[in-house]
């Protein structure tokens, strides 16, 4: 692999395969009574985080101390990005204490960029601004292969807030590098320009998008996105677009329902899904630990294994 | 001052009609004559002047921003003049979204005097269409005129509304100004950073349409059209743009419009590649795809674009070195335009030479209806001396201007300034044309 991991799209599909296959073994780890091995012993890995996140950095941390890596997280108030001191200054400040490796999280798309140009140590994405999120799509791919065996030739449906997504941008690059036929469906307004250029279908519909789906797919829609005038409502958002038990029953019949969370219950998910028989999101907090472990095993160079 | 004869040049002089091999004798910082063959012993001082190089009335920048007074840490009108030396202008005219903004005669004045000490290209204050850019009241423009500003703009926004818009070009009509508009309808915008289209949205850029800013030049070409006035379109990006001013002339609306280098030479793929979220790219209006760029020089060669000008806008390394979303927008471009438009414009046959001294020196002085865009007897000796063969590699550290935020840095281009000439004075020789020797 490349010094860092910006975005799905420096990645070929045998390295998305190769980080899938490391995850496995990753994945049998958490597993065991004692969930540590000695392989990030001695190195130190930064938690860099611009915007509030439970989830991600959790799983960030927990796999890193799987790992035994020296692990530490920075949280940095948004409040104080504008006026406080500059993302490549603290980060060269952070770097000047020899970290091996930063996990940045920032509101700014980018950002991950700016760093991996100014810094020696090896940068992971943890989301930057509307662009890329690649360890979600690499749990989110890890977590349909263990349950379809295979991406290549599946129909996966990806319905939400297309515009703001960098999940989107993830799962559709990589998505479409391993195959399968993906369908993307929201409002007009929060469609991207251009995007069946990414090799997507693109439906308003979400009854025709989630058709015998093999995947579907949720995005988080932001309350705040409705100040946009990007739709009227959240009732009307759930009439027209929420994943309800009735759509469901459209897809195959064994169709898994994921979503990369924080959900909105009632706004782009009924609770029954959420919570239902072919739901897999929790599934997908659990792979998160051992992609992400995969991934920094993988961007460590790959020392000996345990 | 005495005399001084340029021998044996290539004249491009397009009100005169003149193309072709012919010396030009400069007295009292004035022409005094051209003509082919001109005695040397008119002159007391005869520069050699290679038949490869072009003797062209002096180019005039008519959009830049100098930044003086109150942003001296990205530029001043003294390193700004400097950059516009040697980037081939004998002249420029600066914006007015200084700090304090450019509305009474009192910064006017301040900004003249300064140019004045740097004594180099002239320059051209350009006021603002309302007090302190704020779109609420129109600005003293009378006074601004009489300060010396040759035109009146909001630019870095739009003029905020319809009505105020109205009542500039109604009020500009007695002064026979411009109206110089920085064409955006701000709700469209909004927080928009980069060309609305695929390359936005694959890296997660906000997007501006282009509809943006036609939208609001169709507004003020209307408006040009109820009241008369004079309305000039700066930094036209969109092919969109483009049709408007196609439409507006159509209809004998008084609308001219200019395009920067930056429009149409890259497109909106420069966000990803070479250097992804590069804040060097980020402008506005922004790079646009292709599409654009190939109409806007298809308006180059036409004659629907009046005039090439920078939009030279410096800013400090720092305020560069941050997430692309926080970058300031605005490249600088004085230093690089002349190489650009050779490379892009005159070698590939898009245009004529003559075609080219009328976009940087004739139609700017017309639409400012400032001296110079002739070498006609008696008018001032501002005259660029051009190197159509030279080669160019761009270098932002050896730039004179005070900011080096170009994305040009390190292109190689064919083209370049050999000699910058203004009142007969020679202000900037480049000394990599070994030929030229004063």
């Amino acid at each position: 692999m490349k010094k860092d991991l910006l975005g799905i799209a420096d990645l070929s599909s045998d390295e998305i395969y190769r980080v899938l296959d490391t995850a496995e073994a990753m994945r049998e780890i958490g597993e065991r009574p004692i969930k540590k091995v000695p392989t990030l012993r001695g190195k130190t890995v930064v938690n860099l985080f611009y915007e509030p996140s439970t989830r991600t950095r959790t799983s960030f941390e927990i796999a890193e101390k799987r790992l035994s890596a020296d692990t530490l997280n920075v949280a940095v108030a948004a409040s104080s990005v504008l006026k406080g001191e500059t993302l490549a200054d603290t980060a060269l400040n952070i770097e000047a204490m020899a970290p091996d490796m930063i996990v940045l999280r920032h509101a700014s798309s980018g950002a991950c960029h700016l760093l991996a140009r100014i810094c020696r140590s090896k940068i992971i994405n943890a989301g930057d601004g509307m662009h890329e999120h690649p360890t979600q799509a690499l749990l989110d791919a890890f977590t349909i292969r263990q349950h379809k065996g295979h991406l290549d030739g599946l129909k996966i449906a990806i319905v939400g807030d297309l515009l703001h997504s960098r999940v989107l941008r993830s799962n559709v690059l990589l998505l479409t590098k391993l195959g399968a036929e993906v369908w993307v469906s929201g409002p007009p307004t929060l469609v991207p320009p251009g995007i069946e250029r990414f090799g997507v279908r693109v439906s308003t519909s979400v009854d025709e998008a989630v058709t015998d789906a093999d995947v579907i797919m949720m995005l988080r829609i932001q309350q705040e996105r409705m100040q946009g005038a990007f739709f009227p409502s959240l009732r009307e958002y759930y009439n027209v677009f929420g994943l309800t038990p009735e759509r469901v029953r459209r897809a195959r019949s064994d169709v898994i329902i994921m979503h990369p969370g924080p959900m909105n219950r009632g706004v782009e998910i009924a609770s029954e899904v959420a919570d239902g028989a072919y739901s897999v999101i929790l599934e997908q907090v659990a792979n998160g630990v051992a992609v992400r472990m995969a991934v920094l095993y993988l961007l460590a160079g790959e020392v000996e294994a345990d | 001052m005495g005399k001084r004869l340029l021998k044996g040049g290539h004249v491009v002089d397009p009100v005169n009609g003149r193309n072709g091999v012919f010396d030009v004798l400069i007295e009292d910082g004035r022409i005094a004559r051209v003509g082919r063959d001109l005695p040397r012993d008119l002159a007391g001082d005869v520069v050699e002047v290679p038949s490869g190089l072009l003797v062209c009335p002096g180019l005039i920048d008519m959009h830049v921003h100098l930044r003086e007074p109150g942003q001296e840490h990205k530029e001043t009108v003294a390193t700004g003049a400097a950059a516009a030396a040697a980037g081939g202008f004998t002249a420029v005219a600066c914006m007015p979204n200084t700090v304090p903004v450019n509305d009474n005669a009192g910064v006017t004045g301040y900004i003249l005097q300064k140019a004045a000490e740097a004594n180099l290209v002239r320059v051209y204050p350009i006021g603002a269409v309302s007090r302190g850019q704020q779109g609420e009241q129109l600005a003293d423009i009378a006074e601004l005129k009489q300060a010396g500003c040759v035109a009146v703009t909001d630019d870095g926004r739009p003029v905020a509304t319809a009505l105020l818009m109205r009542r500039a070009l109604e009020y500009t009509r007695m002064f026979e100004m411009p109206v110089i508009e920085h064409c955006e309808e701000q709700t469209l915008k909004a927080d928009g950073v980069a060309h609305e289209g695929f390359q936005a949205a694959t890296l997660g850029l906000r997007g501006i349409p282009g509809e943006a800013e036609s939208i609001m030049a169709l507004r003020d070409i209307s408006l040009a059209e109820l009241t008369g006035g004079t309305v000039h379109i700066a930094h036209l990006s969109a092919r969109q743009t483009l049709d408007a001013v196609r439409y507006g002339k159509s209809r004998g609306v008084r609308v001219t419009c200019e395009v920067t280098p930056h429009h149409f030479v890259l497109t909106d793929e420069m966000l990803a590649s070479p250097v992804p979220y590069d804040t060097n790219v980020k402008m506005n209006p922004p790079l646009r795809e292709a599409v654009d760029r190939d109409a806007i020089v298809q308006g180059l060669a036409d004659g629907s674009v009046d005039a090439i000008a920078t939009d030279h806008a410096p800013h400090h390394y720092d305020e560069k070195q941050v997430e692309f979303d926080h970058a300031p927008f605005g490249i600088t471009g004085l230093e690089t335009a002349v190489s650009l438009c050779f490379d892009r414009l005159v070698h590939p046959g898009i245009l004529a030479v003559t075609r080219l001294v009328e976009l940087l020196s004739v139609n700017p002085a017309r639409i400012l209806r400032v001296p110079g865009g002739s070498l006609s007897e008696g008018a001032p000796a501002d005259i660029s001396i051009l190197a159509p063969d030279l080669d160019v590699t761009v270098s932002a550290a050896r730039m004179r201007s005070r900011s080096k935020n170009t994305p040009f840095d390190g292109w190689r281009l064919r083209g370049g300034v050999a000699a910058t000439i203004v009142g007969g004075r020679t202000i900037y020789v480049n000394q990599e044309v070994q030929e030229l020797r004063f």
